[in-house]
């Protein structure tokens, strides 16, 4: 198997508080991790802490991704080295076009990897193509970024950025929740048409819902800011009819 | 981390601080009776303009200066000034500017030559620098049309009547101190007149520059709408990097009739100084238009990035019925700039309409504040107004002050107000930094985003140059 990001004994924290407590986490390419774990296990801390989020300090411990270290690269660098992370809340930002927005990230991408900035009509032609797929309205082009936005709508225009950017490592902070049938459907749609073998995604949640469509390799158990178990998908049944506290610390 | 970023991304560099090589002609500095005379003659004016300009400096001289705008500023010794400066070669052919001045406008992305602009969108040009125009561009072809657009100084000496008529209709002389003080002492400005039912067919647009040394800007801006007709006006402006503060204290009268508009943009970019407040211009600016004819409208669209100091408050008088008033504003202040700005809409007619749109940004050490009045007479059966003002803070050291003022006595009339103030979250710059933008760009994208509404009512050439400079002024403050 080929590691695409290790994380050893990582150990973090948010304002006073000791959250991630040598956690350890091995991401295998191309797989579907699912991170499951009761509220406050630090689900979310650890997609934070994995793309730089200010909120974090990290304490000890490292992760490296494709063999380098990024506990110290900026936010940004980590994105253009193609690290994604679908937002729990995405932020609605006033008077910015969705469309100038995302064609500006994936010029800056597209720049990092050496390759021509798309100009307005091919980009135009790329965002309406996947428009379609995820259900969203044209206007979606030209609405201010996720400001009025509904809960399925948001999460939707993270899928859509998601399939723009095209990511190598992608976390998908609860993705489903808020979101109802259709637009579950529709996420999960978008998802599935990335797993070619070769990007890796790391699911958090705290439902099983969202595995029912997309389907994990791997389940690892978060509790106490520690990786207490990682099995197979069969794990999901078990969790489903013993709750958390009947796994037991391997 | 967030602060020190955004402090080192709206500091930016000021790029016209360049100086114009050429020769000037410069008087001693002060200011009496022999200023003004010296002034009028160089102008070759009649003799009732130097009378009602001794009379507006008997007015001055009994005035006091205001002090009751939000802005801390060292005083101003009016007698250290000088009031006349002008560009040596005075040409009769406008095809004789000095090369120095043509390249200098190059340089501030302004074309004098007309062939070289006939690819693109017309747009014509009076060029001010320092006290006199040095060439207006399109005269002869807007005059096909009846309209006339000149320096303020030929207007005085070739349409006197409309000069007299209009002149001091909407500003009176003493209106306030610094409009008293223009009005003895004004140099240059532009005089446009669209006659009846005329749509003007170009931009027609002045640019500004203060150049000498030691001196101040007095121009005098007068833009009369005939009945039916349509201009939209714009100006610009930008000044050397100077150690000492340079004062500008303009004046800006549109009247506009029945059934007329006038669109009337400025792009504001006066050197500000430094970070600890050494020199930058003193920009004391007194703007008022009068829609006078039923269903005449009046838009101003402020973009105004430079100045140490800003006091100024465009202003629509809605005399006629149905008339509408408009102003739309971004100022930006950073390093240790402050401004004073906003608007008044006085209704008087019926049916009434104005709205405001301010957007103000703070960066750095810099002090905002919006200012504004709307006053409903009680004739203005109808009136309606909507404000809305919004602050942006980048970083922590700068500030926002909102100042509303409401005169009402018709208790029929409709007046909404919102305001905002907000900081760019560290949410949102993170939001875009996770998708692979920098920081600095994050920045601008928010800030643009924040200015939408009023960048859209410039004119789509000016739009592009409003974004292009807001980049340049908020650089470096983030990072």
């Amino acid at each position: 198997m080929s590691t695409v990001m290790k994380i050893e004994n990582l150990e973090a924290k948010i304002g006073d508080k000791k959250i991630l407590k040598g956690l350890n986490l091995e991401l295998e390419a191309g797989k579907v991790h699912a991170i499951m774990g009761p509220n406050g296990a630090g689900k979310s801390t650890l997609s934070k802490t994995i793309v730089g989020h200010y909120d974090v300090e990290v304490l000890g411990g490292d992760i490296t991704y494709k063999g380098k270290s990024i506990v110290d690269m900026d936010a940004e660098e980590r994105a253009l080295e193609g690290i994604f992370l679908s937002f729990q809340h995405p932020v609605e930002i006033p008077g910015v076009n969705n469309a100038y927005f995302l064609r500006t990230a994936l010029n800056a991408k597209r720049k990092h990897e050496g390759k021509e900035a798309l100009n307005a009509a091919e980009f135009l032609r790329l965002m309406k193509s996947h428009l379609e797929m995820l259900g969203m309205k044209s206007d979606m082009i030209s609405r201010s970024l996720n400001e009025g936005f509904s809960g399925g709508e948001k999460k939707r225009n993270e899928i859509l950025q998601m399939l723009i950017l095209e990511p190598e490592v992608i976390i998908l902070d609860e993705i489903d929740s808020g979101l109802d049938i259709d637009a579950l459907r529709a996420v999960s749609e978008g998802i599935n048409k990335m797993k070619d073998g070769k990007r890796t995604f790391l699911v958090i949640t705290h439902y099983s819902r969202i595995l029912d469509y997309i389907e994990p390799d791997y389940i690892h158990v978060l509790k106490d800011g520690k990786v207490i178990k990682t099995a197979g998908p069969e794990l999901v049944a078990q969790l489903e009819e013993h709750g958390y506290d009947a796994i037991e610390e391997e | 981390m967030a602060n020190e970023g955004l402090d080192k991304a709206v500091s930016g560099e000021y790029a016209l601080g360049f100086e114009i090589d050429i020769e000037t002609e410069i008087v001693p500095p002060g200011l009496d009776e022999n200023t003004i005379k010296f002034i009028s003659n160089k102008k070759e004016e009649p003799e009732w303009m130097l009378e009602l300009r001794l009379k507006a400096l008997k007015k001055w001289e009994t005035m006091t200066e205001p002090h009751w705008a939000k802005l801390d500023y060292t005083p101003i010794d009016y007698q250290s000034i000088s009031y006349y400066a002008a560009p040596k070669e005075q040409l009769d052919s406008l095809d004789e500017v000095d090369p120095k001045i043509l390249e200098a406008y190059e340089k501030l992305g302004i074309s004098l030559e007309e062939q070289k602009q006939l690819a693109g969108v017309k747009v014509a040009v009076d060029a001010v620098i320092d006290s006199v125009s040095v060439k207006t561009t399109y005269s002869a072809e807007l005059e096909k049309h009846g309209v006339i657009f000149c320096s303020i100084s030929e207007a005085i000496r070739d349409y006197p009547e409309l000069i007299k008529k209009y002149m001091f209709s909407v500003v009176p002389m003493a209106d306030n101190y610094f409009a008293a003080l223009n009005s003895a002492v004004f140099t240059d400005g532009t005089f446009v007149y669209i006659p009846k039912g005329v749509r003007c067919p170009m931009e027609l647009s002045t640019y500004f520059r203060i150049n000498a040394t030691n001196t101040g800007q007095f121009e005098r801006t007068l833009i009369v709408a005939d009945e039916g007709s349509y201009v939209s006006y714009n100006e610009g402006c930008s000044a050397p990097t100077r150690d000492e503060h340079q004062l500008h204290a303009a004046v800006v009268e549109l009247i506009i009739l029945k059934d007329a508009e006038i669109k009337y943009s400025t792009i504001q970019n006066w050197y500000p100084g430094d970070e600890n407040g050494k020199g930058g211009i003193y920009n004391f600016v007194t703007k008022r238009a009068i829609c006078e004819g039923d269903n005449s409208k009046v838009s101003w669209t402020q973009v105004e990035t430079g100045s140490a100091i800003t006091w100024k408050y465009p202003s629509c008088i809605l005399k006629g019925d149905n008339s509408v008033g408009e102003f739309y504003s971004v100022a930006v202040t950073t390093l240790a700039q402050q401004a004073d700005t906003g608007t008044k809409m006085i209704h008087i007619g019926k049916n009434t309409k104005s709205t405001i749109i301010s957007k103000g940004i703070s960066a750095m050490k810099g002090q905002n504040t919006y200012r504004g009045l709307v006053k409903i007479n009680a004739s203005a059966v109808g009136a309606r107004n909507y404000s809305e003002c919004d602050s942006l803070l980048i970083g922590s050291k700068c500030g926002a002050h909102t100042f509303p003022y409401l005169e009402s006595k018709d208790t029929q009339g409709q007046v909404e107000h919102e305001a905002t103030t907000s900081k760019i979250s560290d949410e949102q710059l993170f939001y875009l930094r996770q998708r692979g933008i920098t920081e600095e760009d994050a920045v601008s994208m928010i800030v643009h985003g924040f200015c939408k509404q009023v960048f859209s009512q410039l004119p789509m050439e000016y739009a592009v140059e409003a974004k292009a400079l807001l980049e340049l002024t908020l650089e470096g403050s983030v990072g």
